[in-house]
């Protein structure tokens, strides 16, 4: 079934509507929608426990949402057609290796050198030719600056190489869309921009990437919009100038005030 | 003495063959014991309740049975059954079933211990089912668990020396038929003891190379 739509418009490259997540008691996610539209970069601002985090793991069904329903590129995430049965794990992978994701703490597959960290999905999983994946996979690291790291192993790198392998490793899938949580978290300061010089890059490039972070500068500079997360809702969402210079809320203008000092 | 060492010099070959039958016996058995291993591990972890306890249980029971039982039980048992091996094939099976429920035990502690982390990265790459597990799960814990593999295949070389009792011709089997032959009952055992050490040098030798790679990533 494709959506005789495309001469008109394409369906956003992700589209997020009515997301519930609850852990026990806990409402974690109450009733997010979101989209990102093709070559976006959309920021996730929010104090922690916020739901950011969760929000980004429901959008690779890391975790399960309870309600609402997500689509990539217009097709429905983690449940078939006819909206009931949960999709199994091989159909979740499918649509898992159309998306890129860049972890807090890298999660490097420890065993395996950086050029076989980064090829290890597109050869494996989406199949492609291993010569044609190794070239792109060294082109990749050229541009994240760690040629040299090729045949080096994760333990032996500083984490701000090991999350600009990380980014490349994400990249080598082709994906549609780019998720990033909370990438330079875990990062000594001193290392937090080379990490955010890479995803400007990106983001300049024309990736579409969905960003939950903490560094202000980067949302401001390289965001077509922002969002701000509370509590499990979205609180308010716009142009980084609009939010950045007149919030609309109350609560945005305490966030500010508390997370960028002037 | 020098009559006794040049006894053992004449039958070197029947040592020889001996430790030949310890090494291919402990090799193979380690080998099929840690496939297997990884396999009962994998229900062990697995997210079925049916299936783990009962994989649990049979571990459990395994790792109960004197090594001696399991050889007679296979040996002298299983052909009640209607299943006879010979001696040899009998002991490899007894050593393979046995060890399986030890290296299941060891993969499934590295197992639960490893870092949920690099897991989810593969099922965030689209990794799932037995890619997952071949690919990125037992590559890990094979590293981490080479210490306690190398340990247990130690075990497992002392341990075929008891297969001489239902007369596998392995290495305690042909020091005993030579010292029982000329009565040189220490020169014997001593270069049986001495061979088991220098087997289990070699082992150790294979735990510290691999070791170092390991060492490199983690």
């Amino acid at each position: 079934m494709t959506e005789a739509a495309t001469e008109t418009r394409d369906p956003p490259v992700l589209e997020i509507s009515g997301l519930t997540k609850t852990f026990g008691d806990r409402i974690v996610l109450d009733g997010v929608s979101l989209s990102v539209a093709r070559g976006q970069t959309v920021c996730l601002l929010g104090p922690s426990g916020s739901g950011k985090s969760t929000l980004l793991r429901c959008v690779n069904w890391l975790e399960t949402p309870d309600q609402g329903a997500i689509y990539l590129s217009g097709e429905r995430m983690g449940i078939r057609k006819g909206g009931v049965v949960p999709m199994g794990n091989g159909e979740l992978a499918r649509l898992r290796m159309r998306m890129g994701t860049v972890f807090q703490h890298f999660n490097l597959w420890p065993h395996m050198s950086v050029l076989q960290n980064i090829i290890e999905a597109p050869i494996h999983v989406q199949k492609r030719r291993r010569d044609e994946v190794i070239a792109e996979a060294e082109a990749l690291l050229e541009n994240v600056g760690l040629s040299d790291k090729r045949d080096a192993f994760p333990s032996r790198l500083s984490g701000g190489q090991k999350q600009r392998v990380g980014i490349a490793r994400a990249l080598a899938m082709k994906p549609e869309l780019l998720l990033f949580d909370e990438p330079t978290s875990a990062l000594d300061p001193e290392l937090v921009g080379e990490v955010i010089a890479v995803m400007k890059t990106l983001s300049q490039g024309g990736s579409t990437m969905l960003v939950v972070t903490h560094e202000m500068g980067f949302a401001r500079e390289t965001a077509d919009k922002v969002v701000l997360m509370d509590a499990g809702r979205i609180v308010e969402e716009g142009e980084p100038e609009v939010f950045f210079g007149r919030p609309k809320t109350e609560r945005a203008r305490q966030f500010l005030q508390r997370y960028v000092s002037a | 003495m020098i009559r006794d060492v040049s006894l053992i010099w004449q039958n070197a070959d029947r040592l020889l063959d001996g430790l030949t039958n310890t090494v291919i016996l402990s090799l193979v058995g380690a080998t099929l014991a840690l496939v297997f291993g990884a396999l009962v591990a994998i229900a062990l972890m697995a997210s079925n309740r049916a299936v783990r306890l009962t994989s649990r249980g049979l571990v459990d029971l395994m790792r109960c049975v004197p090594f001696l039982m399991l050889v007679y039980l296979v040996y002298y048992g299983l052909p009640r059954l209607g299943l006879r091996f010979d001696s040899w094939t009998a002991g490899l099976v007894a050593i393979v079933i046995y060890n399986t429920a030890y290296m299941a035990e060891i993969i499934r502690g590295i197992w639960s211990r490893l870092e949920r982390e690099t897991i989810e990265a593969g099922i965030a790459f689209g990794f799932h089912g037995w890619k997952l597990v071949a690919r990125i799960v037992m590559p890990q814990i094979f590293l981490a668990a080479a210490p306690m593999i190398g340990n247990q295949l130690i075990q497992i070389i002392k341990d075929t020396a008891f297969l001489t009792i239902i007369a596998v011709p392995e290495l305690t089997h042909a020091a005993n038929s030579i010292q029982a032959q000329y009565f040189i009952p220490f020169a014997t055992f001593l270069s049986a003891v001495l061979l088991y050490w220098a087997l289990c040098m070699v082992v150790e030798l294979g735990v510290f190379v691999v070791e170092r790679i390991a060492e490199k990533r983690r």
